[in-house]
């Protein structure tokens, strides 16, 4: 496409069928203690 | 729905849905801003006539442009439905796994920072000490229910924890020991101001914390003005030393200097500099969370500068980047491509379900900060949660339970936002602390912007 550039994104739709292992870091215990933003966890499924 | 910015000079269009990000020219831009309230004919129209003396741009241009536009709109990766309403509130209601825990191993500190939202650790009850005893049965009780969830988290917290540092490490040494047979990997955060830092503690740490939380505001005048010991004096030159010995030690193992920032030092960013000057590479810096008639509450005059502290730190990050010397901002970290699932977006922190504290006394509550909050004492650790309404009430906590959130465009990179914020600010864990959203989405646009320059910069 000459003017849209798509970024390399993980499908949060496709994600409904693999995701919800639950391994991930829980978000606001890593370093702010004070907010919550999901954005910024690591999926750690293996299986995904 | 979609959501579209211009910032760094990139024109950045995110498809909420479905996660996807597009990086476009002004001209496919505006025909996405118009898209799905104009006919083609409209769109083409009004596009030569805003941009029809370019070279780059006639009527069969737009139309490749609009074709363009409607296969992502097949992909679903434009204007995709939200379908995850259902699915929060059945993933929640019935996820009965607890994951995590915030041990509040000593409920005093050393420190007696005036914006402390725990009240200088005491959490507006008495001092306090966690046993052995109890911070072993937490660590039974994490196991009891983390079902077969393997990753189980546990932070060390206060008050400051290194006041009762043998009982964390007693704590560790427990948890080690029934791990392997348990089949469950904890990981271990500690969260200190950094006063008892000594050797012993940086390799201990080192040893058996997955994280540690060093609390430092950056500049000294900025630090001191607040985190100050009881006679008064600043702890800005007793720390740094330890905290640089302490971060140079980590050697690759997470760290994160963590800093907040107050009405007083609006211009955050050269704190989060100072830190990079003193040899920190991993950085958080939170707005503080306090009454709004504390003299340190962040007021409304403050956001737009707020706003601006964030444009310039991402366009600062980036040049650190290009010129190999990267620096970490907490809130900007974001992984496109192997981020949070639908699952983790729309059931949030896990406050109340699946993340707890513990007081020294071994009573639970949905997270940190509501401990001392009576009515929010949800059950203790021999017995489990027995305020089960407290419990239902933070399953129930989820983005979809907002009725603000409907139409943010941020509501799956945020999940909602912090439910102690919210029920500081509103009263009720449902509500919207308005101005962390403000905060928030900036923050999200910039660091989407990075990951779009980095991409495009191939840095």
């Amino acid at each position: 496409m000459k003017r849209i550039k798509t970024m390399e994104t993980r499908d949060l739709n496709k994600s409904a069928l693999n995701g919800g292992c639950g391994e991930c870091q829980t978000s606001c215990q890593s370093a702010c203690k004070t907010s919550c933003g999901v954005a910024n966890q690591k999926c750690e499924n293996a299986a995904k | 729905m979609v959501h579209q910015y211009k910032l760094n000079g990139y024109n950045i269009v995110i498809d909420t849905a479905s996660g996807s990000v597009h990086s476009v020219d002004e001209v496919a831009y505006d025909i996405i801003e118009m898209y799905e309230q104009h006919s083609r004919e409209e769109i083409v129209r009004e596009m030569m006539a805003r941009y029809g003396h370019r070279e780059d741009v006639n009527e069969a241009e737009i139309e490749e442009c609009l074709d363009d536009v409607a296969q992502l709109k097949e992909e679903g990766k434009l204007f995709s439905k939200d379908t995850y309403e259902g699915m929060a509130f059945d993933f929640k209601r019935t996820n009965t796994v607890i994951k995590a825990l915030c041990l509040h191993v000593a409920h005093t500190c050393n420190l007696n920072c005036e914006y402390c939202f725990a009240s200088q650790g005491k959490y507006h009850g008495e001092r306090a000490i966690m046993t052995f005893e109890v911070g072993k049965r937490a660590i039974d009780f994490l196991v009891e229910h983390s079902g077969s969830r393997r990753n189980l988290e546990v932070d060390f917290f206060g008050g400051e924890p290194l006041m009762n540092w043998q009982v964390c490490k007693d704590i560790v040494a427990y948890a080690r020991s029934i791990e392997k047979e348990k089949n469950k990997n904890f990981r271990f955060t500690l969260t200190t101001n950094g006063m008892l830092v000594d050797d012993e503690v940086i390799e201990f740490a080192n040893r058996e914390m997955h994280n540690v939380v060093l609390s430092l505001d950056g500049r000294k005048e900025v630090h001191d003005r607040l985190r100050r010991d009881y006679a008064g004096k600043g702890s800005y030159d007793v720390i740094v030393p330890k905290f640089q010995k302490f971060a140079e030690a980590r050697g690759g193992k997470d760290y994160y200097m963590r800093g907040t920032f107050t009405h007083n030092n609006v211009d955050f960013t050269n704190d989060i500099f100072h830190m990079a000057d003193l040899g920190f590479t991993e950085l958080s810096m939170e707005p503080v969370v306090c009454d709004p008639s504390d003299p340190s509450a962040l007021t409304e005059a403050d956001l737009p500068k707020l706003f601006e502290q964030y444009e310039i730190l991402a366009k600062d990050m980036l040049r650190r980047k290009r010129e190999g010397k990267p620096i970490t901002f907490y809130h900007y970290m974001i992984d496109l491509r192997n981020g949070p699932c639908i699952y983790k977006r729309i059931s949030g922190c896990g406050s109340g379900t699946e993340y707890m504290a513990v007081t020294p006394w071994g009573e639970l509550y949905p997270c940190h900060q509501f401990v001392g909050d009576e009515k929010y004492s949800m059950g203790n650790i021999w017995d489990g949660v027995t305020n089960e309404a407290v419990r239902d009430q933070f399953k129930n906590c989820n983005v979809y339970a907002r009725p603000e959130c409907k139409d943010c465009w941020a509501k799956l990179y945020c999940s909602g936002g912090c439910a102690a914020n919210a029920y500081h600010a509103t009263g009720s864990i449902n509500g919207v602390y308005e101005y962390g959203c403000e905060l928030f989405k900036k923050r999200m646009e910039c660091a989407v912007m990075i990951q779009v320059a980095e991409e495009e910069e191939g840095i």
